[in-house]
């Protein structure tokens, strides 16, 4: 072998090695799913503080066909509710309160729909977020939650799609609790409930529906917190990279670290 | 390294939370910007169509004597107490007058006595109060529409305003409501003199109130002495429709 090929062979290698180790960088979000992230995260956090200021107008919460001040309740937050820095406006502003919830309710609904509409044509629903049988094998199952605990997230190849605790999670919030806080909030319209007494029936009263409503809100605001834990610890400036431009660098596996 | 990463995470936090400041301080001020509330009032109108067109002239739910509530709770104004109530209430009403004008053919006066001698209504109700609680109550009346055919409104009429006895607050102007045509010839829209089989307590409204069973608690107004047939509502109060309307809630209360 001339002087020649082997310095080829060892360029050839060198850059081998460069290739391998450099990072891959994928399109993670398409634009559609990018967009409606921001327009729905905006609308969730306005419709979750403004609903946190109408629940403080009575800070009880009953079951059945009637509640109210004579009646016993399941259950009461404090005296006053929520503290002012988690209800919109700050201040005690009922009116103001209902403005920003109804607003940003329908704006959240329209959002929604076109997430659905987009989701359901491109496969984005059935590709990415339903689990597969095997993802909900128990045995699989109980693996994910092990390495969640862990703190291991997944890394080359399986980072590239959602793990199925994520899948669970998006699938429980778009298609459970989002329709759920959607019916139980048309429920609680005197209005609505001329039209459709199956909703009040369903739900078992106004008041039933109301304590769902709340119930299934903290569910989501439970859902953002960990939401946001997860960006966090995955990498926060890759993660809110790859929804603002849908850049997003694979994290490397163990073996090439 | 690890350190790097970590002042990155501490940065994002710090940036975050200094965010969610400026935007939470942000949404204090546009909640007192009027013309930012009206951007958001205009959701109201897409709930007054959306329901007017789902709802129809559909029943709201009547409930039995099984599901009343054990005490019917009352709120904002529980007695009146001005000279003009006070006097009407001392001799049990029998002074008491409801005037009916406006935009009508025949401008009535009628005594508690002509309303009880009218045809009524019973309804088991269910009255969802705009702060969350619900109650349900039994209510006898007359239903609305049967004393505006006695006083035949003009085609020219479009709402009809109800005046209260009552202030909520001292000199803030007295407690009125209006509603639309649509909601005033519902079979359910009632002038209210019984509830649960009782002569109408002093808190729930006595002698009269208005029942319109598929809105919120504030349309239902107490303490009625007139009512009005009017073209449009902005001459009257501070020009929103109702005591609450003018204070920011919304004029059609159906969620």
């Amino acid at each position: 072998m001339s002087k020649s090929t082997r310095l080829t062979a060892w360029r050839n290698s060198v850059y081998h090695a460069w290739v391998m180790s450099a990072p891959e960088v994928i399109r993670r979000h398409t634009r559609a799913t990018r967009l409606l992230h921001w327009v729905n995260a905006l609308c969730v956090f306005l419709v979750l503080m403004s609903g946190l200021q109408i629940f403080n107008a009575d800070p009880l919460l009953y079951w059945g066909q009637h509640g109210a001040s004579p009646d016993r309740a399941l259950l009461a937050v404090g005296a006053h509710g929520f503290p002012h820095w988690a209800t919109l406006p700050s201040w005690q502003a009922l009116a103001a309160g209902r403005r920003w919830h109804f607003f940003f309710a329908w704006m959240l609904v329209a959002n929604s729909a076109l997430y659905l509409l987009f989701s359901l044509i491109s496969g984005h629903v059935r590709r990415d977020l339903l689990p597969s049988p095997t993802e909900i094998a128990p045995a699989h199952l109980l693996h994910d939650i092990w390495n969640h605990m862990r703190l291991r997230f997944p890394t080359g190849q399986a980072a590239k799609r959602y793990n199925v605790l994520q899948k669970l999670a998006y699938v429980g919030v778009i298609f459970v609790l989002a329709p759920l806080i959607l019916a139980t909030g048309l429920t609680m319209s005197p209005g609505l409930d001329a039209a459709f007494p199956w909703l009040v029936h369903l739900f078992g009263g106004r008041p039933s529906a109301r304590t769902i409503h709340f119930t299934a809100a903290m569910l989501v605001a439970a859902f953002i917190a960990v939401h946001l834990l997860m960006v966090i610890l995955a990498g926060p400036w890759n993660e809110v990279r790859s929804m603002i431009t849908g850049r997003y660098v694979v994290p490397a596996g163990k073996t090439t670290r | 390294m690890t350190a790097q990463v970590w002042t990155r995470r501490q940065m994002l936090l710090r940036g975050s939370a200094a965010f969610g400041g400026l935007l939470l301080a942000g949404c204090d001020r546009l909640s007192q910007s009027p013309s930012f509330q009206r951007v958001l009032g205009s959701a109201e109108h897409l709930t007054y169509r959306a329901q007017r067109m789902l709802i129809g002239q559909s029943l709201a739910h009547e409930f039995t004597e099984a599901d009343l509530s054990p005490i019917f709770r009352s709120n904002g104004t529980r007695d009146p107490n001005n000279e003009i109530y006070n006097r009407l209430r001392a001799n049990q009403f029998e002074d008491w007058r409801l005037r009916v004008d406006g935009l009508v053919g025949r401008p009535l006066e009628l005594s508690l006595a002509a309303l009880r001698a009218m045809p009524a209504r019973t309804q088991i109700t269910r009255h969802d109060c705009v702060e969350g609680w619900s109650a349900i109550g039994k209510w006898t009346g007359v239903p609305l529409g049967s004393v505006l055919n006695m006083a035949q409104p003009i085609a020219e009429a479009r709402f009809i305003v109800l005046y209260c006895a009552d202030e909520l607050e001292r000199n803030d102007g007295g407690y009125y409501e209006s509603i639309d045509l649509i909601d005033a010839f519902h079979p359910q829209t009632l002038l209210a003199y019984a509830l649960n089989d009782k002569p109408l307590p002093m808190p729930n409204g006595a002698p009269l109130r208005l029942r319109v069973e598929r809105q919120l608690g504030y349309k239902h107004a107490k303490y009625l002495m007139r009512i009005e047939a009017v073209a449009r509502l902005d001459a009257i109060g501070r020009g929103k429709g109702g005591y609450w309307e003018d204070r920011g809630y919304e004029w059609y209360a159906g969620i």
